[in-house]
């Protein structure tokens, strides 16, 4: 589709709603820069003011303070049917009292197209999602997988150079997500037009994002790309969230991380002496050794249990300080390990990352 | 409707029976061939039918019921639309109040509002007056259409508003092209309503009437005081008839859409 318009950066500044007299921000001067064309997703929990957020910049919902700018636009002043963005919403929100292409006609209608235009367009924009042959059907009579294509459809009959999209998967079953983040992804490819996606699916936002920016309690934790965040967390709540994690809590000195019976090489960080940190290893970082004992890269530990998993194997431990943790074992690399068994788990410091405790 | 049991499907039988018989009885009463109320009817004839139709006073009165309960319906239908939006889409002090303010007619005995309405209009001078017609019977028209434009309204789902937002649509297209069409059927029956109360209206037009401008029912009010005519079967039954097909219109046709 060489006529789209190649998609809009998205420039975020201090931007903060708070509800009535509610003692926290929904948002808390979240900043935040997304490309032109890149596919961002806002992942987090519920109630961590990603969605707050998106409906800020869609204009669905004022914004306390803070700038926000679409291309070289300053928009904070617009209202939401001037700001020329697709908007895909959780549960649809088709009119159910229009057929599927005139729902997908209904934007190019506000625009005062030419008629020809509009179902030349609504006629392609059908078949991109693949919904060529419904377009006389009402949304009730469509199933939900397909109610979301034609959402999808009208979000981005008009070429927006922004598409905003919140939850727009969570209503469907697993395999209709699977195929839908394909659709979406090859849209996005095609149209070049920039995304912003909110989930709180790790999985669907590690399978479908340039970069990922983790919400929580209103404010913005990390940005960065999947195995950024992944493999270089920087806070806890990112380990937690993304995955699971082995943390050492402890105090820094010298290099070192010690604290709850432990004493560990700690990697280079611009944390001061005497704080609190933690060192976060991945499960499948670890290593397992059946004879005990520790040292800067290792800790011992007592296996728990172990949980078949198809391609791979987790062995659930339990440190000697109490702390829970878990191993990630490839089918093939299997140490000769049973639940019960003391063991050394030791990790190379490249894969220990440090964040504040 | 399997499941319902049949002592209660025979109490709702009764119950309908019980409602709509008093109205049906005037049916053959106006197909009578005598001057009296008797009924059964010894014997069977249309010129009661016939002097309604070709009686100027009673086509006089007919006329001047449609034509009110016509304006009556544009005026409480915009109104009631307006009032509905107000109390179910803004928060203010007073709603409830307001609310209770503007279902009092309906709440109100009927007899109470004419002396009231009367009292006014002596006033003003507007006893007798169409535009007092017009204004006294909106008054009664109104709740009816603020219950059930206030009902679509509560179920309507205001996502389709910020949907139609961010797709390029003005608040007004939005109204016009979303809102709109989908509380359409509780603005509708609201209408019907709203026809309906001002076409039968009585107690407040007895009172508000004149020489010269009289309503349907209240000249089958004055002809069943004054003289034993049977055309007042007739003017009952074309009364019924349209005030029937008027509230069966709205059903008829849902359920043509729930087939499409």
């Amino acid at each position: 589709m060489p006529d789209h318009s190649p998609g809009a950066g998205v420039r975020v500044r201090d931007l903060t709603k708070r509800f009535g007299s509610a003692a926290r921000p929904a948002v808390d001067a979240v900043s935040l820069d997304v490309r032109p064309g890149e596919f961002m997703t806002f992942l987090g929990p519920s109630g961590s003011g990603k969605t707050t957020t998106l409906n800020m910049i869609a204009g669905l919902e004022g914004v306390t303070g803070g700038e926000i700018r679409i291309g070289d636009r300053d928009v904070a002043a617009l209202p939401a049917h001037r700001r020329d963005l697709g908007v895909v919403f959780q549960q649809y929100a088709l009119f159910p009292h229009m057929t599927a292409a005139q729902n997908v006609a209904f934007p190019l209608r506000r625009r005062k197209l030419p008629k020809a235009e509009i179902a030349e367009r609504v006629a392609r924009t059908l078949d991109l999602v693949r919904l060529g042959d419904h377009a006389d059907r009402l949304p009730r009579k469509l199933s939900g997988g397909q109610q979301q294509r034609v959402a999808l459809a009208r979000a981005i009959v008009f070429d927006p150079r922004v598409l905003l999209m919140d939850e727009p998967l969570g209503a469907l079953d697993k395999k209709l997500r699977e195929q839908l983040q394909i659709e979406i992804a090859r849209l996005h490819r095609e149209l070049g037009v920039t995304v912003i996606f909110v989930t709180h699916d790790q999985e669907e936002a590690l399978a479908l994002s340039d970069r990922i920016a983790v919400f929580n309690e209103g404010r913005i934790e990390q940005v960065g790309t999947a195995s950024d965040l992944y493999e270089r967390p920087a806070t806890r709540f990112v380990a937690a969230f993304l995955g699971d994690s082995n943390a050492f809590e402890g105090t820094l000195s010298g290099g070192r991380l010690a604290g709850d019976g432990l004493d560990l090489r700690a990697p280079a960080t611009d944390l001061p002496d005497g704080s609190r940190a933690a060192l976060i290893v991945r499960p499948e970082r670890l290593r397992l050794s059946g004879a005990p004992g520790s040292g800067d890269n290792a800790v011992s530990a007592d296996v728990t249990d172990i949980v078949y998993q198809g391609a791979f194997r987790k062995v659930l431990i339990r440190f000697g300080n109490g702390g829970a943790g878990c191993v990630r074992e490839a089918i093939g690399a299997l140490s000769d390990i049973a639940p019960g068994d003391r063991v050394t788990v030791h990790w190379s410091p490249d894969h220990a990352v440090l964040v504040p405790a | 409707m399997s499941r319902v049991s049949w002592p209660l499907r025979a109490v709702t039988a009764l119950v309908a029976v019980w409602l709509v018989v008093p109205t049906l009885i005037v049916i053959p009463l106006s197909f009578t061939d005598r001057a009296s109320f008797a009924f059964p009817p010894k014997g069977w004839s249309l010129r009661y039918y016939e002097r309604f139709f070709t009686d100027s006073g009673w086509l006089i009165a007919l006329f001047n019921s449609a034509q009110l309960a016509l304006i009556v319906t544009v005026v409480a239908t915009a109104l009631g639309s307006a009032a509905s939006f107000a109390l179910v889409r803004s928060r203010f002090r007073g709603a409830g109040a307001l609310n209770g303010l503007l279902m009092a007619p309906i709440v109100v005995p009927t007899i109470i509002v004419a002396i009231a309405v009367y009292a006014t209009f002596l006033r003003w001078g507007l006893v007798g007056t169409a535009a007092g017609f017009v204004l006294a019977h909106t008054v009664l028209a109104t709740p009816y259409v603020i219950v059930t434009v206030t009902s679509a309204l509560r179920t309507f789902d205001r996502r389709l508003e910020r949907a139609a937002a961010s797709l390029g649509a003005t608040p007004w297209a939005t109204l016009r092209h979303v809102t709109l069409p989908l509380i359409l059927p509780g603005v509708a029956s609201g209408a019907v309503f709203a026809f309906v109360t001002s076409f039968d209206e009585v107690v407040v037009s007895l009172f508000i009437q004149s020489p010269e401008l009289q309503t349907l029912p209240v000249r089958m009010f004055s002809g069943v005081t004054n003289e034993v005519d049977p055309t007042i079967a007739a003017a009952s039954t074309v009364v019924v008839a349209i005030t029937t097909a008027l509230i069966l219109l709205p059903q008829l046709l849902r359920r043509n859409t729930d087939h499409a």
